[in-house]
């Protein structure tokens, strides 16, 4: 048996240690807001919270899961992650919306521990998520929002 | 249905026809070709010609609720362009709804009841526009008459404002809530009962709002969504939970066309949580919409499906893939390139090409590459099916849901009626899912668990091996200039295997709808044309992806006029138009086009004017001409597809190590009457990265007959860093044309836009897509 602290609640599930969390989360304990979308670590749609730092659930055995997960299903009981769901609604963000809770839960991470990100830091920190959408202009312009580091125009009037 | 009256309502038909006199001016006339009983049995064009037509009767799709909660049931598959809201919009703005007393509720597939539910070819908004504010301005008059049975006064002396019902002269109002009960049980009223509401009327249809060009202009509709999506609440196919559900992938034959020939399932039997491993029956080529076959590892969670599969051992049979497995992207691109050089299938033709080409003063030649891609959904294809007692049940994230439900039936030989199908929301279609072979997976699986859900995952890797992918092409074009540089004759040969493969023998030309996707429809004015279709054999599914065939083709064209105007010295912008000639109208069928979108040509002409209109506001707000500097420049393309109207013009810079960076997209749109513009810019933003994938990194090619790309380490599709720093979407203001598409026509201009732009940085031309690391 293994013990998951997700969101603040504990689960007992009888799964292989090697068993991914993305698929403990999902199909075991039955929580949906965590996305399929590589395996590989490669899209972040499976973005989730060990101890505070954005990992990729989709290859992270539940046995190194260790601690305090949060999902997106609490994002919006967490200050930041909050005003970061604000930003997204405000700014009209999603298309299909399939990535953006990992595009979200990433983003929250990184205001957590750079409050006022530089745009390139921005940039850097959100490359792993991908949007097949193309909505990656939007979701700059909510980060950015959401610190109220907004550096949109400045570009716009150095281009 | 409670239809007092067939006589179709006059303002409803484009504002176009009636100022052109198209439908020959008369109501009368007009009655009597849009009669309602046989409407959608006659039309020609438009909604009402495509199977189960339109529906606009209120009971549908619209309930009020006693408290006031309005729902507007949505037919429509929403995967990302927004139709939930903007369809939710148009209702609730011709009804006089409250927006934060709307949702939305998505109907099932069910095309008898709800029209067509087809969503593909950029067509839900222009083809349900009006049936939507005819059912929204129909239930509005039921309020009024209700409003005026309890007051008892003639119903003209009331008048529905926002959620209410007022009677002026006596002050008394009621809300939509406390009339519902009794505007339910009203009969609906004839058509030539209802009065849209005026333009100065409106509040949210057409109306600017939200994020604009990078500024919050104003508050806007909230996405109907959007709250869900944030939270994490969203329903999509893969998130339908249903007690006692199995999951299952299914291994399936690397070579389109192969068969199992053994299956060595011991190891697979032994991973933990692993229940059963079934031979799935694959169809005969052509496979249509149908399963590939395989094999399909059956389980207690979707990982330990995954693992048991990795454990099979599948001996492949490649015989009856015949030649498929021979299939090598290379070779394949060579004999394109080979067949391009001799005269193909004629398409259109005027004036004498080859004495042009021969006696031109200067000839301009190129050849144009755009490999195989696929999809790439964020949601790989998924689907959740149940059968019991001779019933089938499926929850999935289709855009075609008939196609769904006639597939399983078809397969498990059940009548039509006894599948039903919940459309979840899609986490991207793209044209993928237009095509339900994994929904038929799932039933083929659950055939074998009768009662129990099962849901057919497919992995990232499933995704990209076995996408229906979007047709590889090679374009070769020549022209001639006289001494002035002016085109004296163009001729272009086009080859791709043809979507047609799919669904009967190899065609191997491309079929009237995917020529008519800017290729017959090519709009230059140059005395000389000819156009020709050579042979190409499909060797993989082929199928939709976003925008189609005006992909190549307007990559091809796009780039070609810019090596044209390079050659003469020109301007390209000046030099386009001046390809273009005045603005005039150009009706398809005088260009060999008998498809137009299955759109009416009179009412949606190759309209020059609106082209020169969008090429000139694009390259205005780009600072066309400005001085750029070293290693930086401006591109330009246009295309109209889905009968709108798009023009892009990128400004980027290459540096010394071939680094590519994309500094703006200025994007010019013109899609006639806007429903809901915030949701229109989205998709031109979306449409301008996508298109960016096209152009720099994505790629899928065969090797003997296999897919070599897995996952996004290998398929490479854009990331924040390769969108451009700011995306800036010009709407075109034009409410006088017919309603154009706007999901797909943004992305054909991207890619020659951008291989323009790297031109003028560098002077280096991109013939072949993806650029990939052709500028280090």
């Amino acid at each position: 048996m293994i013990t998951l602290t997700i969101n603040g609640q504990e689960h007992e599930l009888d799964v292989p240690d090697s068993m991914p969390l993305l698929w403990a989360i999902r199909d075991v304990v039955g929580m949906k807001g965590t996305k399929f979308g590589c395996g590989i670590a490669q899209c972040g749609a499976c973005t989730v919270h060990l101890n505070g730092v954005a990992i990729r659930s989709c290859v992270t055995p539940v046995a190194a899961a260790k601690g305090e997960i949060t999902t997106i299903e609490a994002m919006a009981d967490d200050p930041v992650g909050h005003k970061v769901q604000q930003a997204w609604l405000d700014l009209g963000v999603a298309q299909c919306g399939y990535c953006q809770g990992g595009q979200i839960m990433n983003a929250t991470a990184l205001l957590k521990r750079t409050p006022a990100p530089q745009t390139q830091e921005i940039v850097d920190a959100m490359a792993g998520n991908l949007c097949r959408c193309g909505t990656y202009n939007r979701i700059l312009a909510a980060i950015e929002r959401a610190a109220d580091t907004r550096t949109v125009d400045k570009e716009e009037a150095s281009s | 249905m409670n239809r007092s009256d067939d006589t179709l309502l006059l303002a409803n038909v484009s504002r176009r026809g009636l100022l052109k006199g198209l439908v020959g001016g008369s109501a009368l006339l007009l009655a009597a070709r849009w009669d309602l009983a046989l409407a959608n049995e006659q039309a020609q064009f438009g909604a009402g010609a495509m199977p189960g037509g339109w529906v606009d009767n209120p009971n549908v799709f619209i309930q009020i609720d006693s408290d006031g909660l309005v729902t507007i049931i949505n037919n429509r598959a929403e995967m990302g362009q927004g139709i939930r809201t903007s369809l939710a919009v148009v209702a609730a703005d011709e009804l006089g709804a409250e927006w934060d007393q709307v949702r939305a509720q998505q109907a099932e597939g069910d095309q008898d009841k709800y029209g067509n539910q087809n969503t593909d070819g950029s067509r839900s908004m222009r083809h349900w526009y009006e049936p939507m504010r005819r059912a929204a301005a129909a239930a509005r008059l039921m309020l009024e008459q209700a409003a005026a049975n309890q007051w008892d006064v003639p119903v003209h002396e009331v008048r529905a404002e926002i959620h209410k019902v007022v009677h002026s002269a006596t002050g008394r109002e009621l809300g939509f809530g406390g009339l519902a009960d009794a505007a339910r049980e009203l009969d609906v009223p004839g058509r030539h009962a209802l009065v849209l509401k005026s333009d100065s009327e409106l509040r949210f249809i057409g109306k600017e709002s939200g994020l604009i060009n990078g500024e919050l202009k104003s508050a806007h509709p909230k996405a109907i969504d959007g709250e869900d999506i944030v939270t994490g609440k969203a329903i999509f196919g893969a998130d339908i939970d249903l007690e006692n559900t199995l999951y299952a992938v299914i291994a399936r034959p690397p070579v389109y066309g192969a068969k199992v020939k053994n299956v060595d399932d011991s190891e697979a039997l032994k991973v933990a949580g692993v229940k059963k491993v079934i031979r799935i029956k694959g169809a005969s080529q052509p496979a249509a919409f149908n399963p590939l076959g395989g094999v399909a590892v059956v389980a207690s969670n979707t990982w330990a499906a995954m693992e048991g599969r990795k454990a099979l051992k599948i001996e492949w049979d490649n015989a009856p893939a015949g030649n498929n497995a021979d299939y090598t992207s290379d070779a394949y691109r060579k004999s394109l390139e080979k067949a391009a050089q001799s005269p193909g299938k004629v398409i259109r033709q005027s004036g004498d090409v080859e004495a042009a080409l021969q006696n031109a003063e200067k000839r301009v030649s190129a050849t144009y590459y755009m490999p195989h891609m696929a999809q790439a959904t964020m949601e790989p294809p998924v689907a959740v099916v149940m059968i019991k007692n001779g019933k089938a049940e499926a929850w999935a994230p289709v855009q075609h849901p008939r196609a769904a439900r006639e597939g399983i039936a078809g397969m498990l030989e059940m009548d039509l009626d006894n599948v039903t199908l919940h459309q979840t929301l899609l986490g991207g279609g793209f044209g993928r899912k237009s095509k339900p072979d994994f929904v038929m997976e799932a039933a083929l699986v659950a055939k074998a668990f009768e009662g129990q859900p099962i849901k057919l995952q497919w992995s990232r890797e499933d995704d990209i091996h076995h996408a229906y992918f979007h047709a590889v092409s090679v374009d070769h074009l020549d022209a001639g200039l006289d001494a002035e540089g002016k085109a004296t004759s163009w001729r272009h040969r086009t080859l791709s295997p043809s979507i047609a493969s799919l669904f009967m023998p190899d065609p191997k030309h491309k079929g009237e709808f995917e020529l008519g996707m800017g290729f017959n429809t090519m709009p230059f004015n140059i005395p000389a044309i000819r156009l020709e279709n050579p042979p190409a054999p499909a060797h993989v599914r082929i199928g939709w992806f976003r925008s189609v065939y005006n992909l190549p083709h307007a990559w091809a064209i796009q780039s070609f006029a810019h090596e044209m105007a390079v050659a003469a010295g020109k301007d390209h912008r000046d030099y386009v138009l001046d390809l273009l000639g005045p603005a005039r109208e150009i009706h398809n069928l005088t260009v060999g086009d008998g498809w137009n979108y299955g759109e009416d040509p009179d009412l949606h002409p190759i309209d020059i004017g609106r082209m020169r209109r969008v090429i000139e506001r694009a390259t205005a707000e780009a600072g066309w001409g400005r001085k750029t500097g070293k290693g930086r420049g401006l591109g330009l393309a246009f295309h109209n597809s889905f009968v709108s109207y798009t023009a892009i013009v990128f400004d980027v810079e290459v540096d010394d190590k071939g680094k590519l960076t994309i500094h703006r997209a200025d994007i010019a749109f013109d899609c006639g009457p806007q429903a809901n513009p915030e949701r229109i810019r989205s998709q031109m933003e979306g449409s301008c990265v996508m298109g960016i994938g096209v152009a720099l990194q994505s790629e899928v090619t065969f090797k003997d007959g296999v897919a070599q790309q897995d996952n996004f380490d290998s398929y490479l599709v854009p990331r924040m860093p390769d969108a451009p720093k700011v995306v800036r979407v010009h709407l075109i203001d034009n409410p006088n044309d017919a309603m154009g598409g706007v999901g797909e026509p943004g992305l054909p201009p991207v890619a020659p836009a951008l291989c323009n732009a790297i031109y003028a940085a560098t002077g280096k031309r991109i013939r072949r897509l993806p650029v990939g690391n052709q500028l280090s």
